[in-house]
């Protein structure tokens, strides 16, 4: 019997009705201008798809409604992990999901916005795949189905065997404050596994002869076939930079910053302050690649990519890794450049060649 | 005479021929037999020996082959369902198979093609005994440098890729002749370019450059200015490119390249709407191809017969395949004296090219004329643009770029917002046209254009014909707003069926042919 992991955030989505642009930090503010919760409504549509199931999972839950209250309305067998009986915080879902994984959870489907979804990377990380219930009011992480229904159907897929490919989707966040005043500021935080089935997810990839990974590997021994000996190549985070320390065998830290010298590991996970030391004086080549759906190159998830480590390494010395899809997802929108460095951003706006492909490069503009 | 009342142009009893026809391999019966191979008589065998002798043991292989014992009309009856089960160019209305121009081909053509004095030709006849098609040939060469401002073509590409490929043969034997072949290896297109343009260089070597569109769906110059080198072979592009936008400022481009000493090819595939308006010449290209199986009255047969008819300037003669076809004044024959130029590609294929095609496309350039080709020209641009217009006004139909100007002979429309509406994506759109015996085409890959719809009426409908296609698509439009299952769930009424799209894009699950499949799957275990 598999055991499923269940997690509602009853407030997601309650300041998007009233015009709040998210619910973090302002839940009794939301009530307060006549909120609703929706999320219960929206995860019972997930869950009610895995009805036929009943006799094959075993529901993990919280107490009342961060799960219990909506699993047992469909007559699940439910077991609550976590009781809580006051209003739902971020500690909570994280508390609780880490619970879970002490249950020895199959899966986790969990129902809210683009802060629960870094909650349950905070508690969950890669260890077990998940699905998001589109719930909250910024969906910016590609870990949601395109629906409630979409998620119950990619769930009862994965359950049932008949998914097996699972793929690492980034977990996006934007400032709350900021995005209020008018900015977005959109953040990597981390990856979680999804299973993967192309009609369900946000951000539907339309069928090519190459899946993501494969472009990936595809660009990355590009830039692998051209690395030039004596040169240090600081490695960004992203999943289509760790292709390229894949290719070479070597370790990574998928949101730190690695170096590497002759394809040997040189430094893994490096701040700031210990980078500008490694490529002082030295020739150095920076490989990043932009988030996907955002075109963040630098600033975003990154940081220790610092204005002063840009400004060492110049602008002719920064390779762009992404693939065709990455490019198609942006709809005509350039690559983006914070660094927080009005000088290192001037330098690094114009145009740049993005590597695609296996020698494929698109020239792609670059705006701050 | 009773009139069937129709109150739409929507054909809703359409039905395609359906059935489940096994392949060839499972009719085959031990010891039924098609045609008896009679012996070779003795006199024969006695000048020419038996036939087999003469092979290599190693050539020989060691088993009879798997094929098909069947009588003539088992295997008859077989194709002719077969044919029933397609949606042919002559059956529906071809306005949905955007960037492959596909035609009305006038039947007198076909039937000048399946004359005996062309089907019982062999290309390794005495010249002396083909005057006639070489003469066709030639002439055939002679308009086409007409039409685009060449100096010389060659029908020996198969197909448009491979004059693509041609093309990067020439700019690489160009260069080499120049001892610069090793430093330059970039070739630049751009992403609404055709996929061939990128890929068969690349297939040659080449480092491919992509230039993305600027706001208006133009080629951004500044992006190409960054791109272009020293390193620049060559640059080849469509224009207009599969959004029916035409590049006015194309000659900065050929300009810019030929500055940095790089060569210029266009690709014409999409040349329907520019007969007798603007010229690969003028335009500053050293190369050009035309499908004669699109834009001059082949019909354009899944991978069938065709011709890419390339073009080059009298500079880049000496590059082209061998042989070139001439006229001493006297005689038509088959020039070879360009292979003796140590930087001749040598043949891309081979042969002349496809000689049935190039007869077509020399009948329908001669009906027509040079009015006669700018009037295709005109009224292709006028059907694109009427349809277009028409579709704007659906709500949820919409095309990224230049509002409010005309496209040339086709547009690449977005449904994005009916998918984000519905749910019913480009592709389901597709799959339920063929309900209405339509086809549809959405767009090469990636989706740069979002939930994509590619259409390119040609001249060949009537104002009927594209009535009728719009009528089918508002009408689905108005289905996967009411009743979207029916369009998920599609095609009912066709031969073709879903397909599980799951694993398409992982190419360790896929391959091109069964054998390649076997072999992925034993070394996979």
């Amino acid at each position: 019997m598999k055991r499923v992991g269940f997690i509602v955030n009853p407030i997601a989505g309650m300041g998007g009705s009233v015009g709040l642009k998210g619910t973090d930090g302002v839940y009794q503010k939301a009530v307060a201008l006549g909120a609703k919760p929706r999320s219960s409504h929206r995860s019972m549509e997930a869950i009610s798809v895995l009805s036929d199931l009943k006799e094959d999972i075993e529901i993990i839950t919280c107490s009342h409604e961060m799960g219990e209250d909506e699993a047992k309305y469909f007559g699940f067998s439910t077991i609550v992990v976590w009781h809580n009986d006051s209003m739902c915080s971020s500690e909570d879902t994280i508390a609780a999901a880490k619970t879970m994984m002490q249950e020895d959870v199959d899966f986790i489907l969990f129902a809210g916005g683009d802060g629960t979804a870094r909650d349950i990377y905070n508690a969950v990380g890669m260890k077990v795949p998940v699905i998001g219930i589109p719930a909250g009011v910024k969906i910016h992480s590609p870990v949601y189905a395109k629906n409630p229904t979409k998620a119950g159907e990619l769930a009862r897929l994965y359950l049932t065997g008949n998914i097996k490919r699972l793929q690492e989707v980034e977990v996006l966040d934007i400032d709350e404050n900021a995005y209020r005043a008018g900015h977005v500021n959109t953040k990597l935080y981390g990856y979680l596994k999804i299973p993967y089935e192309r009609n369900y997810v946000q951000n539907r990839k339309a069928p090519t002869p190459f899946s993501e990974t494969a472009s990936q590997v595809s660009a990355a021994l590009d830039v692998m076939d051209n690395m030039q000996e004596d040169v240090l190549y600081v490695v960004g985070p992203g999943t289509t930079t760790r292709a390229v320390m894949e290719q070479l065998g070597l370790p990574y830290t998928l949101l730190g910053v690695d170096i590497i010298l002759n394809k040997q590991m040189v430094a893994l996970d490096v701040a700031e302050k210990q980078l500008l030391g490694l490529i002082k004086g030295k020739k150095c080549k920076l490989i990043v690649t932009p988030i996907g759906g955002q075109g963040y190159l630098l600033g975003r998830g990154n940081q220790q990519i610092s204005p002063a480590v840009i400004k060492q390494i110049g602008k002719e010395n920064i390779i762009v890794i992404t693939t065709k899809h990455k490019i198609s997802e942006l709809r005509g929108n350039p690559f983006l450049v914070d660094t927080g460095d009005s000088e290192a951003d001037e330098m690094l706006k114009g145009y740049i060649k993005a590597i695609v492909g296996y020698k494929e490069q698109i020239i792609y503009p670059i705006r701050t | 005479m009773k009139k069937i009342n129709r109150d739409s142009r929507v054909r809703k009893n359409f039905h395609q021929a359906k059935w489940d026809e096994p392949i060839i391999f499972e009719l085959s019966q031990k010891g039924e037999r098609g045609i008896l191979v009679p012996k070779a008589e003795e006199d024969v065998v006695g000048v020419v020996g038996d036939g087999v002798s003469g092979i290599p043991d190693h050539l020989k292989r060691k088993e009879h082959p798997n094929l098909p014992e069947i009588s003539q009309p088992r295997v008859l009856r077989h194709y002719m369902r077969l044919s029933q089960e397609t949606l042919g160019a002559d059956v529906n209305i071809e306005i949905g198979q955007g960037t492959c121009t596909v035609k009305y081909s006038p039947k007198i053509n076909e039937m000048l093609a399946k004359l005996t004095d062309i089907t019982e030709l062999h290309p390794l006849q005495d010249e002396s005994t083909v005057q006639g098609i070489l003469e066709i040939m030639y002439k055939t060469g002679v308009f086409m440098n007409e039409i685009s401002g060449m100096d010389r073509f060659s029908f020996q590409s198969g197909g448009g890729s491979q004059a693509v490929m041609a093309m990067a043969s020439v700019m690489r034997a160009y260069h080499a002749d120049k001892g610069e072949s090793r430093t330059r290896d970039e070739v630049i297109t751009t992403i609404y370019s055709h996929p061939s343009d990128a890929a068969a260089p690349a297939v040659m070597g080449y480092r491919i450059i992509y230039i993305h569109p600027d706001e208006d769906g133009y080629p951004d110059f500044e992006a190409f200015k960054a791109a272009v080198s020293e390193r620049t072979a060559g640059f080849i592009v469509a224009n207009p490119e599969d959004t029916g936008v035409y590049n006015p400022r194309v000659k900065e481009f050929t300009d810019l390249i030929h500055s940095h000493g790089g060569l210029c090819g266009y690709d014409q595939a999409n040349a329907n709407g520019l007969f007798g308006v603007t010229r690969a010449r003028e335009a500053g290209f050293d190369m050009c191809f035309f499908n004669l199986h699109k834009s001059f009255s082949t019909p354009h047969g899944c991978g069938g017969p065709a011709v890419g008819a390339m073009g080059v300037t009298k500079e880049l003669e000496k590059y082209l395949p061998a042989p070139l076809i001439d006229y001493d004044g006297d005689k038509y024959y088959l020039n070879y004296d360009i292979c003796r130029d140590p930087f001749n590609i040598g043949k891309v294929r081979m042969f002349y090219g496809v000689a049935p095609v190039v007869l077509k496309a020399y009948a329908w350039i001669m009906a027509l004329g040079a009015e006669g080709l700018y009037e295709v020209a005109k009224v292709a641009v006028l059907n694109n643009n009427y349809l277009f217009r028409k579709l704007m006004e659906v709500d949820c139909i919409d095309a990224p770029y230049i509002k409010g100007k005309q496209r040339v002979e086709q547009v690449r429309y977005t449904l994005q917002k009916l998918a984000e509406d519905t749910g019913i994506t480009t592709g389901d759109v597709q799959r339920r046209m063929m309900d209405f015996g339509m086809h549809y085409w959405t767009s090469h890959h990636p989706y740069y254009i979002p939930e994509p719809m590619t259409l390119e009426p040609t001249e060949a409908p009537s104002k009927e014909d594209l009535d009728e296609y719009i009528e089918t698509l508002k009408y689905i439009i108005k289905e996967a707003y009411e009743s979207p299952e029916i369009i998920k769930t599609a095609p009912h009424r066709s031969v073709c069926h879903q397909v599980d799209e799951r694993t398409l894009d992982e190419p360790d699950e896929w391959a091109i042919s069964w054998r390649s499949y076997l072999k992925k799957a034993k070394d996979k275990g």
